[in-house]
């Protein structure tokens, strides 16, 4: 369970005080997914790094399982739109990095190696890139590079995923294959997830609930209940239900966005940082 | 790959070759200007000795060297990861290294006496400095993202700094080796040629104030070998180490 109560943020940066997100509150259930949409620079980036502990809110309160977040959480997966990966490692140990991180994942990782590397291979053939386990990640493409940072995010078993638009850079379908593996993933192992997304039927197709944020300063502006059934398939996002929602959405996100007159204003910087 | 080695080695040859023509040519005196195969045949007489002295070199620039890599990787490290040691040192360091080596020479000579000590040292001097600023600039431009994915994977500040921090600092410690290398080179040579009673620099001072002329450029073809190898093998190294940051 994931609790933020008036959550505000304030970037400072050279003197000036940029108000990022306020007075957020919202609550994500164990085992939940949520997704978060909005124009940019309505603090979408900024929400996952508080949630992760990346980030300390200014006013407010993080609580994971009703302890205050006060650094960074331990035992999350996390996945970038850029997906980050060490340059000098394989691809194979590439995914074991978090395991070689806290002590009781490097002691599961000493007690029993060749399984874990067995998982990662496994990890690997299902995003498809059997066969890959040996190369450079400046061997691989952009969307192969995704793939690997998904399954780094998700070795270590962690029970909460947050994804910062993990397949933005994906090409349109390896982006749904990806969908359905993230929702094959999280059936075969239950996890909580944390979505950030600029792809409104990304949001509906991966969450059950969608926060729309709103910029100028950041804040949640609408919230929406995915009644889509579970397994879901493509075809639901394509459906009536699913479509209707997503133009509720888009009209919410094109009247949340700040009038092209105050683009030159706070809110138009707060977007430069989040 | 073959061209990059043949190309040099000829423009080499037709340098020397132009060299040994116009010699005679403008009618040089050998005294001011010998001819390469002069020069040649006196390394060849005294094979021996340069060696010797080269050898001194050789062992009085590594051992510099090898101190200010390990100096200068300790201190790029605490000047790349702590902010307040940055700010400290580093306008230290740059006054430092503004200062020009030979002159320091005159004082290690005052109170270590001639010989291989100030020349070591000198050679220390010289090579710290690329080394030291390369790690705390590799270190100081280590990507926000980089760190963010070890951070939410709940890494200390110190495992951030094995894991990350020092494998991407790895590439530019390379890099600074071979200018390192070259810079403690110079440094020994520097120092020999003042006050020393071996090495090259020592051999090219004892030639000049004989009016060795040939001797003085066996010298020199000798320094240039040496140098061009030092720098040589560590850019080699630097290639098989840090593979992963240079394109294919």
């Amino acid at each position: 369970m994931i609790e933020l109560e008036g959550v505000t943020l304030d970037y400072v940066s050279r003197g000036r005080r940029t108000r990022a997100l306020e007075d957020v509150t919202l609550a994500v259930p164990r085992g939940g997914a949520v997704a978060f949409v909005g124009p940019s620079g309505c603090g979408k980036s900024t929400l996952l790094k508080l949630v992760s502990g990346l980030l300390a809110p200014t006013a407010g309160a993080v609580r994971v399982d009703g302890a205050p977040v006060s650094g960074p959480l331990r035992n999350v997966g996390m996945a970038f739109q850029n997906p980050v990966l060490l340059p000098w490692r394989s691809v194979l140990d590439n995914v074991l990095l978090p395991l070689e991180i806290l002590r009781e994942n490097r002691r599961r990782l000493a007690a029993d190696r060749p399984a874990w590397e067995g998982r990662a291979r496994e990890l690997l053939r299902t995003v498809g890139l059997a066969g890959a386990e040996d190369r450079q990640p400046r061997e691989l493409s952009g969307g192969m590079r995704q793939r690997v940072s998904l399954c780094r995010a998700l070795i270590h078993e962690p029970e909460l995923l947050l994804l910062d638009e993990p397949f933005a850079a994906l090409d349109a379908f390896t982006r749904e294959e990806m969908w359905e593996l993230f929702q094959t993933l999280r059936r075969a192992r239950p996890f909580t997830a944390v979505l950030v997304t600029h792809d409104l039927r990304e949001a509906v197709f991966l969450s059950e609930t969608v926060y729309v944020l709103a910029t100028g300063p950041g804040r949640v502006a609408h919230v929406h209940a995915v009644a889509l059934p579970q397994p879901r398939a493509l075809a639901d996002c394509y459906g009536p239900a699913g479509t209707a929602l997503i133009a509720a959405m888009r009209e919410q996100i094109r009247t949340a966005r700040p009038e092209p007159a105050v683009l030159s204003g706070p809110a138009a910087q707060a977007g430069s940082i989040a | 790959m073959k061209r990059t080695v043949l190309l040099p080695l000829a423009a080499f040859a037709l340098l020397l070759a132009l060299w040994e023509v116009a010699v005679p040519l403008l009618r040089i005196q050998q005294i001011v200007l010998p001819r390469p195969s002069g020069i040649a045949a006196t390394m060849a007489q005294t094979a021996g000795p340069i060696a010797h002295h080269a050898g001194q070199t050789l062992v009085t620039t590594m051992i510099g060297f090898a101190a200010a890599v390990a100096l200068g990787l300790l201190l790029g490290f605490a000047i790349g990861a702590s902010a307040l040691v940055h700010d400290a040192l580093y306008p230290l360091l740059v006054g430092f290294n503004s200062i020009p080596k030979a002159a320091v020479v005159p004082l290690l000579v005052m109170w270590f006496g001639v010989g291989t000590v100030p020349a070591v040292l000198t050679a220390f001097l010289l090579a710290f400095f690329p080394v030291a600023v390369n790690v705390a600039l590799g270190l100081a431009t280590l990507e926000v993202e980089l760190r963010d994915v070890l951070r939410a994977l709940g890494a200390s500040r110190w495992q951030i700094f094995i894991k990350v921090g020092v494998p991407r600092t790895m590439p530019m410690f390379f890099a600074s080796l071979k200018v390192a290398v070259s810079s403690a080179f110079v440094g020994s040579v520097i120092s020999e040629t003042v006050a020393s009673n071996g090495g090259i620099g020592y051999l090219m001072a004892v030639a000049a104030s004989d009016f060795n002329t040939r001797l003085a450029f066996s010298g020199l073809f000798v320094l240039a070998f040496m140098g061009v190898g030092l720098y040589g093998l560590f850019a080699l190294v630097e290639r098989r180490v840090t593979a992963w940051a240079y394109a294919d």
